[in-house]
């Protein structure tokens, strides 16, 4: 077991930080969260020509074919600089789901073409009444002749205004909350019968709640086997809360940064705030935080590869409870240490701490993965 | 909590489960198991079989009588041994004053020392805190001058650990009050089989006796013990703080008492249930579980940088804070465990040779005493706060 980076690995970390530095400032940042769609589309073309969004995409269709830890040293550089283009959603749950689960052709037509950056995907699978359950599926599909009518409702869906496709998940049989019965289908946003409500949110991300009535989709358009679409949610969520947990290890990082900075410079009692030693030991905790949770992420990327299903599910929730705490304390105590400066907009480090606690509350918060952690062991 | 190894690894880990299955006796597994007391000759007995096999240290050069292993293969040797219960390795010798001699010491203390240390030949103990040095060590007053051949020291040491069995200390003394305090301290090797050296016991709140007192009156020291220069002991000091950082997170043993921990919760009952099923305490034990296996994975990152040839940094400290949370933290839930039978105190029943029925279950015994002996962790070593002041300054660079 390998706890180093490659030269490739090492070489990406490079090249994503600099990108960062460079060009994702948080001035930046902030004018690409006002532009049409919330994201820039210069920059998503520029991730196709780096090779970013065909990194784990599988080389017979198009991609590298990059490992979990690859794709995690991506992320933690884009949560450096709290990046918003939609690589959750059309790469990391997108290109996965289909890579994973769909038929040949469905993977030939898609893949090589989000690889080069021409077709954007959402995952609508979160529902009003799921909360972190992925079994809880109440949107329904029936069959009707050679299509299926989707009816039902799909909540904070990231992305899927600027979607080309979207990866629904619904009920094909059995109740609401079964194992069984779960079925993924690719759907057109323009298809009758689906209506968007769209917003932005609290971290500068756009979300929709979509609503289905009677929305016909050829059978055709089926992801994957009928029924058994849970197997593929479970790894397809697994693997994307690790990145999530190696994005929020880059956010941590800078945030920490940004206090320690701010406390180094801002001067009370004719002194900088950071020779106060409570204040020294507040900014190690948080320090101390970002690198366990870092560790324990890689430890999980490397094992969601290799690893029993067992161990990839507590390696993975272990990774999310560590980073859900470890965000918080990060998040609370940046603010706190920034003072009154830190509640407002135009610093940085708020911004940070809205990222990170909305990280928590995707895929699962801190309760929910130290539960499920418990359950396996 | 399983780490995926290699074929290699996974062959070697069944060498090292193979020997200590073997070699651990089953007194001595039965006795760390329940956390009663192991006497001196438990540990010297489990060092010399170490040190036939060739295995006693294992974080020394080859040339030295190391092991050559990597970084991955200490820490499953670690963790095998705490696993089958193996007595922990007493560190005062082969951990801490033998880097200090190979890396300063003369030719003569290299070709003396490390022999009779990977032999367990002595019992050393470290002579660094005074009643007035605590945190701030470079205050220490033990006053060693210069009388021919010799040096004759005068003060006190305290907090030292197992002096009772030592025959050598490892000692920092005062040699100069001449400019910077930390300028004038040397570092001497002490043979407390001697006139003018008095072991006084200090009993803690769990009513174990493992720490003394240690006066030091007119003692003659010959200036051949004396490690490097004189007025250099602080750098050697301060060298042997950052060797072999990691083995301070005690992954292996923390992993053996969390399962100690399972065993425990599922034998004891709530509401006709085993307490394991109750899902309040169960999250508590996954807290642990998770901050343990975060702690593991930094170890090994730390570990793989080391043989990358990165120092262990001082990022190492918090090996030393998370490592000493999360062994608190598991003394606290065994005491949670146990319930009402935390209460009875008898210290007897903890001790080799006691044969009268236990008070309650036998696994119950030794908690309580053990979560009050085990409060010194975030104390010892650099309490928790100095290990936090020193990353504030070599990492943040406050």
């Amino acid at each position: 077991m390998s706890f180093a980076f490659n030269e490739d690995q090492k070489l990406l970390a490079e090249t994503v930080d600099r990108f960062i530095l460079d060009d994702y400032s948080f001035e930046q940042r902030r004018r690409t969260i006002a532009m049409d769609g919330g994201f820039d589309k210069k920059n998503w073309e520029r991730f196709g020509a780096l090779g970013w969004l065909a990194l784990p995409i599988p080389e017979e269709f198009g991609g590298l074919g990059g490992s979990t830890v690859d794709v995690a040293v991506l992320l933690e550089g884009f949560g450096r600089g709290l990046v918003v283009e939609p690589y959750q959603s059309t790469i990391v749950l997108g290109a996965e789901t289909i890579a994973l689960a769909g038929r040949v052709d469905q993977k030939k037509s898609l893949l090589e073409k989000i690889a080069e950056g021409k077709k954007l995907i959402s995952f609508a699978h979160t529902e009003p009444r799921s909360r972190f359950n992925l079994q809880h599926v109440e949107l329904t599909a029936t069959k009707d002749g050679e299509s299926y009518k989707l009816n039902g409702e799909k909540a904070v869906v990231h992305n899927a205004e600027t979607a080309d496709l979207i990866i629904v998940s619904a009920r094909t049989s059995g109740d609401i909350r079964d194992d069984d019965g779960i079925t993924l289908f690719l759907v057109d946003p323009k298809t009758e019968g689906l209506e968007f409500r769209s917003y932005p949110t609290i971290d500068g991300l756009r979300a929709s709640e979509l609503s289905f009535d009677s929305v016909v989709v050829d059978s055709e358009q089926v992801l994957g086997d009928l029924n058994t679409g849970l197997k593929v949610l479970e790894r397809v969520i697994d693997r994307a809360s690790v990145l999530l947990c190696a994005e929020a290890a880059g956010a941590m990082d800078t945030a920490v940064k940004l206090t320690v900075d701010y406390i180094k410079n801002r001067e009370q009692f004719g002194q900088p705030i950071g020779a106060f030693q409570v204040l020294q030991h507040r900014s190690v905790e948080m320090l101390g935080a970002k690198d366990f949770s870092r560790a324990l992420t890689y430890r999980a990327a490397g094992l969601i590869d290799e690893g029993s299903p067992n161990d990839r599910a507590r390696a993975v929730s272990a990774a999310k409870v560590e980073a859900g705490l470890g965000g918080k304390l990060i998040g609370q105590e940046g603010v706190q240490l920034h003072g009154g400066m830190g509640m407002t907009d135009d610093m940085a480090i708020g911004h940070f701490f809205k990222r990170l606690t909305m990280i928590d509350v995707l895929f699962g918060n801190v309760d929910f993965h130290r539960r499920r952690f418990s359950q396996i062991s | 909590m399983e780490l995926i190894l290699t074929p290699e690894e996974e062959k070697f880990r069944d060498e090292v489960r193979e020997f200590v299955s073997t070699e651990v006796s089953e007194e001595i597994r039965r006795k760390t198991m329940t956390g009663f007391r192991l006497n001196k000759e438990d540990h010297e007995s489990w060092q010399r079989k170490l040190y036939a096999k060739g295995w006693m240290a294992p974080g020394w050069p080859v040339e030295h009588g190391g092991t050559g292993w990597t970084p991955m293969q200490k820490h499953i040797f670690e963790e095998e041994c705490a696993a089958a219960g193996a007595p922990p390795v007493i560190a005062f010798g082969v951990t801490m004053v033998a880097p200090v001699i190979m890396a300063f010491g003369n030719q003569e203390q290299k070709d003396y020392y490390l022999p009779r240390i990977l032999r367990s030949d002595d019992w050393w103990c470290q002579g660094y805190s005074e009643p007035g040095s605590g945190s701030d060590l470079a205050s220490l007053r033990t006053k060693a001058v210069l009388n021919g051949e010799h040096y004759i020291v005068n003060g006190q040491k305290t907090w030292t650990t197992m002096a009772q069995h030592a025959n050598l200390m490892f000692c920092l003394v005062r040699t100069s009050d001449e400019g910077k305090r930390q300028e004038g301290i040397s570092f001497l090797l002490i043979d407390m089989e001697q006139p003018g050296v008095t072991v006084q016991p200090i009993k803690t709140i769990d009513g174990s006796v493992e720490i003394n007192n240690v006066f030091l009156e007119d003692v003659k020291v010959p200036v051949a013990n004396r490690i490097g220069e004189e007025n250099k002991g602080w750098t050697y000091a301060k060298y042997l703080l950052g060797h072999e950082r990691t083995s301070i997170a005690a992954v292996g043993r923390s992993k053996a008492q969390l399962k100690r921990l399972k065993t425990i919760a599922s034998a004891e009952e709530q509401d006709g249930k085993p307490l394991i099923h109750d899902p309040t305490f169960k999250e508590k034990i996954a807290d642990i579980e998770i901050s343990l296996l975060a702690l593991e994975a930094l170890v090994l990152r730390v570990l793989s940088d080391e043989s990358a040839g990165k120092g262990p940094g001082p990022e190492a400290s918090f090996l030393k804070i998370r490592g000493t949370e999360v062994q608190q933290g598991i003394t606290e839930l065994l005491i949670e465990a146990i319930g009402n039978y935390a209460h009875p105190f008898v210290p007897e029943s903890m001790e080799t040779g006691w044969n009268e029925d236990p008070i309650g279950p036998e696994h119950a015994a030794s908690i309580a005493p053990h979560y009050f002996n085990w409060r010194k962790a975030s104390i010892y070593g650099g309490s928790n706060e100095i290990q936090k002041n020193i990353i504030a300054k070599a990492v943040l660079g406050f």
